[in-house]
């Protein structure tokens, strides 16, 4: 058992590495859609190799992103479940 | 078999279903009305969030923008999944962890305000109602369409079902119908375009097939190309350029984007479950189940305008798909023979926007009366005459509304009628699972936050679900009035709309109540008014009182302007916070609380709420 103080130690760590984590996970999700689906397309569509036939940018526009978005929750919560069970937060769950 | 009965088999066993599982799992308490008791699997909820997520604007006028616009439609489609990102990193696991049935319920105790609390009461109704009431327009399409009935009819019948379950159910009712829905829907958009691509791609899966080749005749062309080429030969631009110029999609998508992330009815389907663990796992499976749907949107808007182009372009009327017709009669469609040739032209855009693809002048067509002598009901082919004036000012003569692609994608394909029923069963699941998850939240708004919270803090736990029940009545016969006469003309719009209401006021909110310890009360409050304020007015102002296009803000339409709503909340809250005192050690303790995924040595989950 954690006494109070310790508690809140681990706690406030725990939520510095929680906004790291997030950190990571929010500037691949912006660079997936708003970068790669609107602000750097029409280079994309050029300088990179198209998916099937379909220019890059739009494809991630299209299909692309939500794909990315699906692979970012998944890694977020595997990430998150790793790091409560580093913090010890997880035994305590019924 | 015709379409009809396949229609009423199709539609009668999914409402004995819906209605059976409501009837079922009645809400006994208002722990059970409120979240379902707390105890849904991630699995399940994650299905039925997905269907309450699926909205009629999804469903049925997504594809449909696609089709039209092609990239520009980008918007909705990253929009609308790229916030459950959001709404997953940000939000829902923290809202949990807090451990209340509402949002105002958050807000109120976050700011420690009963002002507070009212705001946010009131930002959930203005939410909710706008996007209740592109769902019950989306019910009135789908249902004039099958039973060959007026838009209001329609309307009004699907307000009667869904005030059936919905207040029977509570959220535990619908939770299950939900899964039930969610299941219906996913089918009903998947197989159409299933058999499409293989007819015109030659590809079993939907999404190979649209970055394949189009194979038709023997052909092999990228199929995208030949898209492209029927277009530019129509004098449209090509499918995958944009027109729409880059800041006002980047603000669109952001504003749909974070108005996800801020949407009451959303956010709420994730106290359902038991503990954070669970919300981020059913987090998971709610984007997985809602990227089965949208990876096939673009796919179906694609295939639908090949089809809808090589179908009715330069095709006689009287040569003409039975469907045309069909669709003809219930308005969804109208041709104008501006050059008397008899035959269906389809053109791209005038010389100006303002006129751009008009085939008659206003914004949707407009029949003769009833009574009206025959000859202006009937043309000399046999067509529907409109009472609005051609424009002729463009060569193009068909009109169809975005909201008539999906549904008429399995005709344009010749698919058998099972499959057309299935898909209008499929519609009916979208608006219904929506329309009764936002009523929930609306509900609740009312009797939780307003009648218990501020007005009668006495209320019995009974008084509180009948107070419920009869918010939830009220609200469908105002969404039900709007549905029948519609703001905007377009379901995808007008619920866009209620995103750019989300995101300049809860956002924020929420998003500083969790990463904020310093934000305070009249921070909070002030953001929130001054957001939704400027929202609205804007909205109001360039939709409903006639601004002109070119008096945009930097060019940012009105579906996009909540995103500004949410910067200027930000910049609002802030500053006033810096002038104001600091929120009391009690609340900084509560925010340090919510941050951790457990409670303190001993203590259990925070209970979800509180039978009082």
């Amino acid at each position: 058992m954690m006494n109070k103080n310790s508690s809140s130690q681990s706690g406030s760590q725990y939520w510095k590495r929680n906004l790291y984590g997030l950190g990571i996970n929010l500037a691949i999700w912006f660079s997936v859609s708003f970068g790669c689906g609107i602000l750097w397309r029409d280079w994309l569509d050029i300088h990179f190799p198209p998916v099937g036939h379909a220019p890059f940018g739009f494809w991630m526009a299209q299909q692309g992103s939500i794909i990315g978005f699906v692979v970012i929750l998944i890694v977020y919560s595997v990430m998150m479940n790793k790091l409560d069970a580093k913090y010890g937060f997880t035994n305590k769950e019924k | 078999m015709t379409q009809d009965h396949w229609n009423f088999i199709f539609i009668g066993i999914s409402f004995a279903l819906y209605i059976g599982i409501a009837v079922k799992s009645r809400a006994a308490s208002t722990k059970e009305y409120y979240t379902a008791g707390g105890g849904v699997s991630p699995f399940a909820n994650g299905m039925a969030t997905a269907a309450d997520w699926m909205s009629a604007a999804t469903f049925i006028s997504m594809a449909g923008t696609v089709a039209i616009t092609g990239y520009d439609a980008s918007r909705f489609l990253m929009g609308w999944t790229g916030g459950f990102v959001l709404l997953t990193v940000l939000m829902v696991p923290f809202l949990r962890k807090f451990g209340k049935a509402t949002v105002p319920d958050f807000v109120g105790d976050r700011y420690y305000s009963r002002v507070a609390r009212g705001v946010a009461v009131v930002c959930a109704i203005f939410i909710c109602m706008t996007y209740i009431m592109g769902q019950m327009r989306g019910v009135g399409v789908v249902f004039s369409q099958l039973f060959g009935i007026g838009i209001p009819a329609g309307v009004m019948s699907g307000a009667a079902i869904v005030f059936f379950y919905a207040g029977l159910g509570g959220m535990k009712g619908i939770t299950y119908t939900q899964v039930a829905q969610y299941c219906v829907m996913a089918f009903a958009y998947t197989i159409p375009a299933i058999f499409i691509a293989i007819a015109l791609t030659n590809n079993l899966v939907p999404q190979l097939g649209l970055i394949g080749d189009y194979t038709v005749g023997g052909e092999h062309v990228p199929f995208l190309e030949k898209l492209n080429q029927i277009n530019t030969k129509l004098g449209f631009q090509e499918y995958t350029s944009g027109k729409m110029s880059t800041v006002n999609m980047f603000c669109i998508t952001a504003a749909l984007m974070c108005g996800t992330a801020g949407l009451p009815h959303v956010i709420v389907r994730f106290f359902t479950v038991k503990n954070v663990v669970a919300v981020r796992k059913s987090a998971c499976w709610t984007l997985a189940f809602i990227a089965v749907i949208y990876l096939t949107a673009p796919t179906i808007g694609a295939f639908s305008r090949v089809n809808l182009i090589q179908k009715l372009h330069q095709t006689a009327y009287v040569e003409a798909p039975g469907w045309f017709k069909e669709f003809e009669k219930t308005g969804q469609m109208a041709w104008v023979d501006k050059n008397g040739d008899g035959k269906i032209q389809y053109f791209g855009p005038g010389k100006s926007e303002a006129q751009r693809n008009a085939v008659f002048q206003g914004k949707s067509p407009v029949y003769p009366q009833y009574d009206a002598p025959k000859d202006q009901q009937v043309g000399p082919h046999g067509q529907r005459l409109l009472a609005s004036k051609a424009d002729m000012s463009n060569p193009n003569e068909l009109w169809f509304g975005n909201d008539i692609m999906v549904m008429a994608n399995p005709h344009m394909a010749g698919l058998p009628p099972w499959v057309i029923a299935l898909l209008m069963a499929g519609c009916i699941a979208a608006a219904l699972s929506t329309a009764a998850g936002l009523l929930l939240v609306l509900s609740t708004s009312i009797s939780h936050d307003l009648m218990k919270r501020i007005v009668n803090p006495d209320l019995s736990d009974k008084d509180e679900v009948r107070y419920a029940r009869m918010a939830s009545f009220a609200a469908l016969a105002v969404a039900t009035y709007f549905g029948i006469n519609p703001p905007s003309a377009f379901i995808a719009k007008t619920v866009a709309f209620a995103f750019g209401l989300a995101a300049s006021s809860f956002f924020p909110t929420l998003l500083m109540g969790i990463f904020s310890k310093r934000m305070n009360r009249e921070g909070a409050i002030a953001g929130m008014i001054c957001g939704i304020t400027f929202t609205i007015s804007y909205i109001v102002y360039f939709q409903f009182l006639g601004g002109k296009t070119e008096h945009y803000l930097w060019g940012i339409s009105p579906e996009g302007i909540g995103c500004i709503g949410m910067l200027i909340n930000f910049a609002v809250a802030s500053l006033v916070c810096v002038f104001t005192p600091a929120p009391p050690a009690d609340i900084q303790a509560m925010v340090d609380g919510i941050r951790v995924p457990v409670s303190e040595d001993g203590g259990e989950d925070v209970p979800p709420p509180v039978s009082h």
